[in-house]
């Protein structure tokens, strides 16, 4: 049995011109102990999928409309706000794209670390700040014990993403979605901050979704990947499947997109058009008014997600004809 | 070679609440409100202690006496010491001052919160509010000591009930700006229920504009209900309170000018004191606010 699965997810939201739907059947499933990674542009669903996962939508305005995540056999779609509680921590935790503002400047953050574990455990105050500083320890924050009261305005941008995956961690959670965990901070410090993802995933046993726009952080973590364009997953496979011989059109646009260090290249490819807005989606593939190789058939039908190879899905009428046309010079 | 620990490196480590009251202590309108309301504060307090004569007692032999070595701040139409009418007028100030201040501190932020973070309440909460807020702060003050009946105890329910809707406004505006703060959708990610958000996360952010506010509310009440007694709506007229004591003086105004003078300077003292220590802890504590106005 897979850790988390999720089934036809379709979530509206309610706008002044009528419900528009943020994401359609939206399924997939992640076994314990792996990292997918959801990628796509802004505004194609990638946030709204995890924030339906975690209940976290604001209602109103966004409704579930039909579909359901099943977490360790529970599901989710069905609970109550409060039962809700107890699987958020311990079953599956959060951490959020922007580590400056995720932190309560009035509390150090030692203090943040502790309330956390106290909203699901009941442990002797020495317990807890040990665990705190353990957890502290764990995402590599140097001489722990001794920051623990600090607050968020002493740290960097890096260290504060640190606390925050600490906090997403004090209470073990097998289920960890990072919602662009990188993307605010630079370089240098997104790298580590990875690998302290991996690290903390082989050291607890826990899946990882990510989300992400960056289709590097993909390669670099993922096992599996799932590709969102406007509210829908187009393409679903292992990492190294998706790199190597992707079906999807979109898909190869985007890694079309990814500068090359062996190739000179003047100007970077880009995808013409942008993502279509949720009123204003055209008919059959969504895609295919930005697409290069769309054929009229394209427009006449939203074309299902198909499992066209071993483990490969795709959503692209046109994916095994296309296919052998490859992006050559994205395999170092 | 010496021996260095990295500690020696580490930056001083103050308390934050240390720094903040060192800024405010280095603010010196902050410094100047503190001891104009302190010394009225401390008067009120060691009221029992300070003065010698009766509030209340009466001394017709000495009616009308100015200001002079016996009698500090003269006597009134009635003989009775000013200086003593003055100073328990100061302890009751206070004492209703605080108290209206304390209502709005634990009604104001109930109600505040419970709008601001509950969208279902807000609306209905809010209309409420609207409706006392649609009134003249003193008009409905005078409205509600009527129906209760003028007394010191009716006094502080009025002006709660009239300033409440005002601090729970500002509780209200800051509580939706916090709500969707990512470290409130953070804890909430983390399982945190709505009673430890509001507490641990919402509450303890609000605070800020919450204490200047409050402070500005005291001058308030101070000044409400010294209007409220000079109307005859407040604590009943034997009893010293600085609207009782101006009334009484008006009559009395151009031969004996010291009865209405004394409370009234007394009253600016204390108004302004607060209004300067609010401005002084809305610089510090809420710069933000600053810039806006």
């Amino acid at each position: 049995m897979s850790l988390l699965e999720v089934r036809g997810l379709t979530t509206g939201f309610m706008t002044g011109s009528g419900e528009i739907t943020a994401i359609e059947d939206v399924s997939f499933s992640l076994n314990a102990g792996e990292i997918l990674g959801i990628v796509g542009e802004s505004g194609s669903g990638k946030s709204v999928t995890a924030l339906s996962i975690m209940g976290l939508l604001p209602s109103p305005p966004a409704r579930l409309i039909s579909g359901e995540v099943i977490f360790e056999g529970q599901t989710l779609t069905n609970m109550s706000d409060r039962q809700m509680q107890t699987i958020r921590g311990p079953g599956i935790s959060m951490i959020f794209q922007e580590p400056m503002t995720s932190l309560n400047p009035v509390f150090s953050i030692g203090e943040q670390i502790m309330e956390t574990i106290r909203a699901h455990e009941r442990l002797s105050p020495a317990k807890l700040r040990e665990r705190a500083i353990e957890m502290l320890d764990k995402v590599g924050i140097p001489s722990a014990a001794r920051r623990m009261d600090d607050y968020p305005h002493q740290m960097s941008g890096g260290q504060r993403q640190r606390v925050m995956i600490a906090m997403a961690l004090a209470c073990r959670p097998r289920l960890l979605i990072a919602d662009e965990p990188t993307t605010a901070l630079d370089v240098t410090i997104q790298a580590q901050i990875l690998d302290l993802l991996m690290d903390l995933r082989d050291e607890f046993g826990m899946a990882i979704i990510i989300i992400t726009h960056n289709m590097g952080v993909i390669a670099e973590t993922a096992d599996r990947v799932l590709v969102m364009y406007a509210g829908r997953v187009i393409e679903e496979a292992p990492v190294a499947t998706v790199f190597d011989r992707p079906l999807h059109p979109y898909t190869r646009g985007l890694l079309e997109c990814v500068p090359s260090l062996t190739e000179d290249r003047a100007r970077l490819v880009a995808i013409p058009g942008t993502l279509p807005e949720p009123t204003r989606r055209p008919p059959g593939c969504r895609f295919s008014v930005r697409c290069s190789h769309a054929i009229p058939a394209c427009s006449a039908a939203l074309p299902p997600l198909e499992l066209l190879e071993p483990d490969h899905s795709a959503a692209c009428i046109r994916a095994l004809d296309l296919a052998p046309i490859r992006t050559a010079d994205l395999a170092p | 070679m010496s021996e260095l620990a990295a500690e020696d490196f580490a930056p001083q480590r103050v308390h934050p609440a240390r720094a903040t009251l060192k800024r405010l202590f280095h603010h010196r309108l902050f410094v100047t409100g503190l001891a104009l309301f302190g010394v009225i504060a401390i008067i009120a307090a060691l009221a029992p202690w300070i003065t010698d004569v009766d509030p209340n007692r009466l001394s017709m032999r000495n009616k009308f006496l100015s200001p002079n070595g016996d009698w500090v701040f003269g006597t009134d139409n009635f003989g009775r010491s000013l200086w003593s009418r003055t100073v328990w007028g100061a302890q009751l100030s206070m004492i209703i001052g605080a108290s209206v201040v304390a209502l709005n501190a634990v009604f104001g932020t109930l109600i505040g919160a419970a709008a601001g973070y509950f969208r279902r309440l807000d609306n209905m909460l809010m209309r409420v509010n609207d409706a006392l807020m649609a009134f003249p702060a003193i008009l409905l003050a005078i409205a509600v000591t009527s129906v209760l009946g003028p007394s010191t105890l009716n006094v502080i329910l009025a002006l709660g009930i009239v300033y409440i809707p005002r601090t729970a406004r500002i509780v209200r505006s800051s509580v939706i700006v916090l709500r969707e703060m990512e470290y409130v959708q953070a804890a909430v990610a983390a399982g945190a229920g709505h009673w430890r958000i509001l507490r641990h996360h919402i509450l303890p952010n609000a605070m800020a504009p919450m204490i200047v506010q409050l402070s500005f509310l005291f001058a308030y009440a101070v000044l409400s209900e010294a209007t409220l007694s000079f109307l005859g709506v407040g604590a009943v007229p034997p009893t010293p309170t600085w609207g009782n004591i101006m009334a009484e003086g008006r009559d009395y105004m151009r031969d004996a000018p010291w009865i209405i003078t004394i409370p009234g300077i007394a009253l600016m003292i204390t108004v302004m004191g607060l209004n300067l220590l609010g401005d002084g802890l809305r610089d510090v504590l809420d710069p933000r606010l600053r810039i806006q106005q």
